[in-house]
């Protein structure tokens, strides 16, 4: 790093950044319309048995087995080691279906079979969480708006919910096209990167406001530039250091936090880059300027310009 | 001068982080693996005789015994291994018989000097410790269905009583009661009576094609208490079957307005759990044998409240559980206790016909369960365990019959308000409750539980470490003083975790590890803002001071922000999403206390009050 702050010109750049935000977003958008999520059993509702082997085995031979027990709608999958299978059943509640799946499978099986994990969810159960989550996300969203308006002022509000629901969109996407399973733990998730987006984004706005009103001359295009450029180095050393335990979490953190990592990981990056370009961008296109950032006794009658 | 803190504040930083020592130190004891003995009832006590009785008896099999002490009503063996723990069960459950419940359990060793000063580990969450947990369902509107039916039948009662003739009693699909007259001053003088006698309902009078009714509407209020009433009577039959299990810290609570979670950590044999929560008991009312009666046609049972008394029962019974509306303690006009018990219609008619011809006889109320018994052998040298299903029938109260029963009568000559109120809970818990519904279900292995806390302890050390090693590299000696303060805010997270008693689950230490992640970001605003202080030409003192002031209220914003999210996710998120939202919440405002206040306490001890050239921050010269 040099003696004097180098300006980048962020801005020069924001018509593509707002194409390439405007592609992603089109493209999620449509894969959750079309493809909609892959939704985890604590929003579908249904049961899940996990087993351990203590040998890997050939998946068909559990599926057949199964079907043999008669469990027809079986979904059998590895979940994280070869020896590790996660099954999941569309049926009623059954308390010991635990143990009848496990006895389905050890029979004529010479390899150990252990339950790991059993799991039901009624279908109301299943329907409620979803409503809640939904609910939730848009609680968030509004009431961050709020303090964003009353802190900062209206516009970087408008610019800090346009970039978290822009950071939202695309991770749901994200778990859209990859097809990815959706569960209560990736939804906290999702929130989670609501609240590490917006982190970055004050701070970024935070810097903005400060240059707006020290900076006397420059067009607001070189106020962003000059305030993005200021605050690069900690967006990209807090990015990297997230990174880098969301990193070690999916890395080590075993299968059933891995949704989890996953969905920070993408927020992360997403978040990192609408920090810079979107909650900018929308300033610029909504014509934010000094006046609107004067000391806040005169807020109010600045508020009320159209 | 500047960077200097003054003394109280260096002080209060020093006192806040030896609290979080002490408090986050019960964590570092790992748990002990134990045997937690209780009485299957309230005779069975758990007394010092009985605990040397089953430690001499695990000494003669050579199994060591870390420590044996008295708790309340139970009894706790540690062990030092689990291996040990297994064969002492086995051991200890001989000795004991099945009047005993002897659960595995994992017991907190947390030295006694800690203790007292209140301080224990966090809790483990499911996911983390392996065990139960159920979300149960009541019917409710069936409750309030089988209500009415009560309903019904004590007003054809009341009306017989008073000569009133009516033609029919039905309920009808809206939920109300209507009584059919054939006259209308018949119908209109039952109005009065009823009215003064049935306050929760709304009473009023309708003419339908030729025939008078009263119709009978449950208020708002009455039917909000039948569904309280049938929730609170499934939370009691839960608890005390929960109890059975002699689980260490259960949960078993109310959730919502028809909900019941039920959570048993730690339990290792899940399926006996199932068996039990979803087990369920009954009653039978029987005569007492006259004298003469030929055994072929009697029983004797025991007493379940006073060993060795028993008494001779006719086999015929007169009504079961399932007859039996509401048992409630209560005590009569001289102030002696009684319990009041009301029938559904079909057990009035029974006990009116059965006790016509019984006056002054005694009847007896039996409660039976279905239980499991473990028989011990030697199958080819090695000792196996068998258990063998029955069904235990023990008799909870015997009494004369005054005059003949119907739907409502009561029981008195007991011996205070605690015998009223436990033959009453009996009772209940025998009658038949709302139905209930598992609406979820989970269940976790110990095994992957064990799994999940190490998998979650290697991401915490590998996103700790690696966090560290780039904060020190990037931004050198001001780095160095950061992960101090960051080593301090897993500290004061863990401390502020135990304290709260806060549950930790996995997804709580994913947000560990992501708070680890983002508490640097504060220190990172701070440094960031050092250096551009230093380029713009700042002395290194003013440079530091202004900083430190200048990040603060960003640091504020997004923390604030951040931490609006995170309260949002604790109000609707359940279980483990909850968990990861304390963790989340806690682990803010820890970490803006350690590196906005100790970060700058570390840097003014370091660097305050002298000349300095140059500021080891990275990145500057």
């Amino acid at each position: 790093m040099s003696e004097t702050q180098k300006i980048y010109d962020f801005m020069g750049l924001r018509k593509g950044a707002a194409i390439f935000s405007l592609v992603l977003l089109l493209v999620s958008i449509g894969s959750l319309a079309f493809n909609g999520l892959k939704l985890g059993l604590d929003f579908t509702g249904g049961s899940l048995v996990e087993v351990g082997y203590e040998q890997a085995v050939e998946l068909e031979d559990i599926r057949d087995k199964l079907k043999g027990s008669g469990y027809n709608d079986a979904v059998v999958q590895t979940f994280g080691s070869p020896t590790d299978i996660l099954i999941r059943l569309g049926s009623d509640h059954d308390p010991k279906l635990g143990d009848k799946v496990v006895a389905a499978l050890q029979a004529d099986e010479s390899n150990e079979i252990t339950l790991r994990r059993n799991e039901f969810v009624g279908a109301q159960v299943g329907e409620e969480l979803r409503e809640q989550g939904g609910l939730g996300m848009l609680v968030a969203l509004a009431m961050i708006m709020i303090y964003v308006a009353f802190r900062f002022q209206f516009k970087f509000s408008v610019g800090a919910v346009a970039a978290l629901a822009h950071d939202v969109i695309i991770v749901l996407g994200f778990f859209s096209v990859l097809q990815v399973e959706f569960d209560l733990t990736v939804l906290a998730a999702v929130l989670a990167v609501i609240g590490y987006s917006l982190n970055d984004t004050i701070v970024v706005s935070d810097r903005i406001r400060e240059n707006f009103r020290k900076m006397r001359r420059g067009t607001p295009i070189e106020i962003m530039n000059s305030s993005l450029s200021q605050t690069l180095g900690r967006t990209l050393v807090t990015s990297l250091t997230t990174l880098l335990v969301l990193l070690a979490l999916a890395l080590f953190g075993g299968e059933m936090i891995h949704g989890f990592a996953v969905a920070l990981l993408v927020g992360v990056f997403i978040g990192t880059y609408s920090s810079i370009y979107v909650a900018a961008n929308v300033l610029i296109a909504m014509n934010i300027c000094k006046e609107d950032l004067l000391p806040p006794e005169k807020e109010e009658e600045v508020d009320d310009r159209p | 001068m500047l960077n200097r803190y003054p003394l109280w504040k260096n002080l209060l930083i020093a006192v806040v982080l030896l609290l979080g020592a002490l408090y986050s130190a019960p964590n570092l004891y790992q748990d002990d693996f134990a045997i937690q003995l209780t009485g299957s009832r309230d005779i069975y006590t758990v007394d010092e005789s009985l605990l040397s009785r089953v430690t001499s008896a695990l000494k003669r099999e050579g199994l060591e015994i870390k420590n044996a002490e008295l708790e309340k009503k139970s009894g706790l063996i540690r062990f030092n291994d689990g291996e040990t723990q297994l064969k002492a069960k086995a051991v200890v459950s001989r000795v004991v018989g099945d009047d005993y419940v002897v659960a595995l359990n994992l017991a907190p060793s947390t030295p006694d000097w800690l203790t007292s000063l209140g301080a224990g580990p966090m809790k483990l969450g499911l996911d983390l410790r392996g065990g139960v947990h159920f979300l149960l369902e009541v019917d409710l509107p069936t409750a309030v269905a089988q209500k009415l039916e009560n309903y019904a039948s004590e007003i054809k009662g009341k009306l017989r009583e008073e000569k009133l003739r009516y033609r029919t009693v039905t309920s009808r699909d809206d939920g109300s009661l209507a009584v059919k007259f054939a006259k209308a001053d018949v119908r209109d003088e039952a109005l009065t009576v009823l009215r003064k006698e049935y306050q929760q309902f709304l009473l009023t009078s309708a003419e339908e094609n030729g025939s008078y009714f009263v119709v009978f509407n449950l208020s708002e209020q009455a039917i909000r208490d039948i569904e309280d009433y049938a929730l609170k009577q499934n939370l009691t039959t839960l608890r005390n079957r929960v109890n059975e299990l002699g689980v260490a810290e259960p949960l078993v609570q109310r959730q919502g307005r028809n909900r019941i979670v039920v959570q048993l950590p730690g339990i290792q044999d899940t399926a006996a759990a199932k068996r039990i929560i979803g087990k369920t008991a009954t009653l039978e009312f029987r005569l007492e044998a006259s004298p003469g009666a030929s055994s072929a046609r009697t029983e004797t049972y025991k007493f379940r409240s006073e060993q060795g008394r028993k008494a001779t029962l006719e086999k015929d019974i007169i009504i079961k559980g399932d007859n039996v509306a509401n048992a409630q303690a209560s005590f009569d006009e001289n102030g002696q206790p009684q319990v009041n018990i009301t029938l559904d219609s079909k057990g009035g008619d029974l006990m009116a016909r059965t006790t016509r011809n019984a006056v002054k006889r005694r009847m007896a109320v039996l409660f039976v369960e279905d239980k499991e018994r473990s028989v011990y052998k030697t199958v080819n040298g090695e000792p196996v365990v068998e258990k063998i299903r029955f069904q235990e029938k023990n008799i909870i109260s015997l009494a004369t019959i005054q005059s003949v029963l119907g739907s409502n009568f009561r029981i008195t000559g007991l011996d205070g308000a605690g015998e009223s109120s436990e033959l009453a809970l009996l009772l209940r818990a025998g009658a038949l409750a709302a139905p209930i519904y598992f609406v979820e279900e989970r269940t976790v292995g110990p095994s992957l539980g064990a799994e999940n806390i190490a998998q979650g302890v290697t991401a915490v050390t590998w996103g700790f470490g690696l966090v560290l090693l780039f904060m020190v590299i990037y931004y050198r000696t001001f780095g160095l003083l950061a992960n101090v303060a960051l080593s301090f805010n897993l500290m004061l997270l863990v401390a502020v975790m135990s304290m709260l008693s806060a549950t930790l689950t996995l997804p709580g230490i994913a947000g560990i590890v992501l708070t680890v992640g983002m508490a640097v970001d504060a220190n990172v605003l701070i440094f960031a803002r050092i250096k551009e202080e230093l380029k713009n030409g700042l002395p290194a003192q003013s440079a530091i001071h202004a900083g430190f002031d200048r990040a603060f209220t960003t640091i504020l914003d997004a923390n604030i922000t951040t931490l609006i999210a995170a309260l949002i996710l604790f109000a609707m998120g359940t279980g483990p999403v909850k968990g990861f939202a304390v963790t989340l919440s806690v682990g803010i405002l820890t970490s803006m206390f350690t590196a906005i206040l100790v970060t700058r306490a570390l840097v003014n001890l370091t660097h305050g009050g002298r000349q300095l050239q140059t500021v080891s921050i990275g990145g500057v010269k």
